[in-house]
């Protein structure tokens, strides 16, 4: 059957609470979701005082500040502190977003923050995404032709080229996948919103001359159909992008086809 | 211990090339159930206390018959289909998964089978 509790080994315990900055002005609470492969032990969520008075307004800002200035063991991935590499994709209070594009002025109370749900974790906040990236390369997402290489670019009219506005954006931070409840059941075979969604921006592509192939090797009950609609990919993106409905693009096109 | 790739896994046994009829047939009979239930129910609270006689003649008529046979056929098609993917996602042991599916689908045409049989007889017999 699915698991709907937790494995004994995986539930969270009390962690540390870390004292708070002398003279904070402006004190604010985050409980993180720690976890050490290397100790015994389960993981446990360690609650740290952030003076925001001293921090900037990012939620990445006071990760990073809790790293630098109070706790060097938390582990989380970063990178460009914009929102365009897709790095810093946690759960911060109950949804997956990017820490770097999260105002922490717009959480109300204590910020909760996990690693992506669902996924096995390394340490701390990093998710292993070996499945997902392994996924990613399965749909092959790039421009795939029979017609030989052209002498110069290969032409795209204005109208085609904005059919893949809503799709070329995602940064593949894998915020949807890890929040679709149809991927945590079955996201062996599933493929999951984020890969769908490049998958279908190359369906989507007028350059692109594999089309029927890609949908031939997306029609499956289990790689494109356990999608159920839940919509909390379209929901939870953090560049407001719509998976769910280059999904449901996706099955027209099956239909179309029949 | 597998050392198989994170790809090799993936691919897997490739894509069954089968999925969209199931989805299509689903979402169709959904469609065709919002105005068969409505009028089924319409025709049953319009008939409700009347004598045997009068329930007779209604299901005497070839109209009602055909659109009895259809919500039989659209009720018991949609609830296997449904039932099969609520089995398929939350039951991952494989002798189970195929037990389960495999008695669905035998029970929707059993009773959907009971459902269509018993309406010819009393379209045929009174």
């Amino acid at each position: 059957m699915a698991q709907f509790r937790l494995p004994p080994n995986s539930r969270i315990g009390k962690g540390k609470t870390w004292p708070a900055p002398a003279g904070a002005k402006q004190p604010r609470r985050f409980k993180i979701y720690r976890y050490d492969p290397d100790g015994e032990g389960n993981p446990r969520l360690d609650t740290y005082t952030v003076d925001l008075d001293d921090c900037g307004p990012m939620v990445l800002d006071a990760i990073i500040k809790i790293k630098n200035e109070v706790d060097s063991t938390l582990a989380f991935r970063r990178s460009c502190r914009e929102g365009v590499c897709g790095s810093c994709a946690f759960n911060i209070g109950g949804t997956n977003t990017l820490a770097c594009t999260s105002f922490i002025a717009d959480y109300k109370g204590d910020i909760a923050i996990y690693p992506l749900p669902h996924m096995p974790v390394v340490k701390d906040l990093v998710p292993d995404l070996t499945q997902a990236y392994a996924q990613l390369a399965a749909v092959e997402p790039w421009l795939k032709t029979r017609t030989p290489a052209p002498e110069r670019e290969r032409l795209q009219s204005p109208e085609d080229r904005e059919k893949l506005d809503g799709l070329w954006e995602c940064v593949l931070c894998f915020s949807c996948t890890t929040s679709c409840p149809s991927y945590w059941w079955n996201g062996d075979r599933y493929l999951g919103p984020a890969v769908l969604l490049q998958a279908y921006r190359w369906i989507a592509d007028s350059r692109d001359e594999y089309t029927g192939e890609r949908l031939d090797d997306l029609e499956d009950p289990f790689r494109l159909y356990r999608c159920h609609t839940i919509m909390n990919c379209t929901k939870t993106c953090p560049k407001n992008l719509n998976p769910a409905k280059a999904i449901a693009e996706t099955k027209k096109l099956m239909v179309a086809r029949q | 211990m597998s050392f198989r790739t994170p790809l090799g896994r993936v691919r897997g046994l490739g894509s069954a090339k089968d999925g969209t009829h199931h989805w299509w047939a689903q979402r169709l009979t959904a469609i065709a159930l919002v105005p068969l239930t409505v009028w089924f129910a319409v025709s049953i609270l319009m008939l409700a206390g009347a004598e045997r006689a009068a329930i007779s003649e209604w299901l005497a008529n070839p109209v009602t018959v055909g659109l009895l046979v259809m919500l039989i056929v659209a009720t018991f098609h949609h609830g296997q289909l449904g039932l099969q993917v609520v089995i398929e996602d939350y039951v991952h042991t494989e002798a189970w998964k195929i037990g389960l599916i495999v008695f669905v689908k035998f029970a929707a045409l059993l009773f959907g089978g009971i459902g269509i049989v018993s309406v010819l007889k009393l379209a045929f017999a009174g």
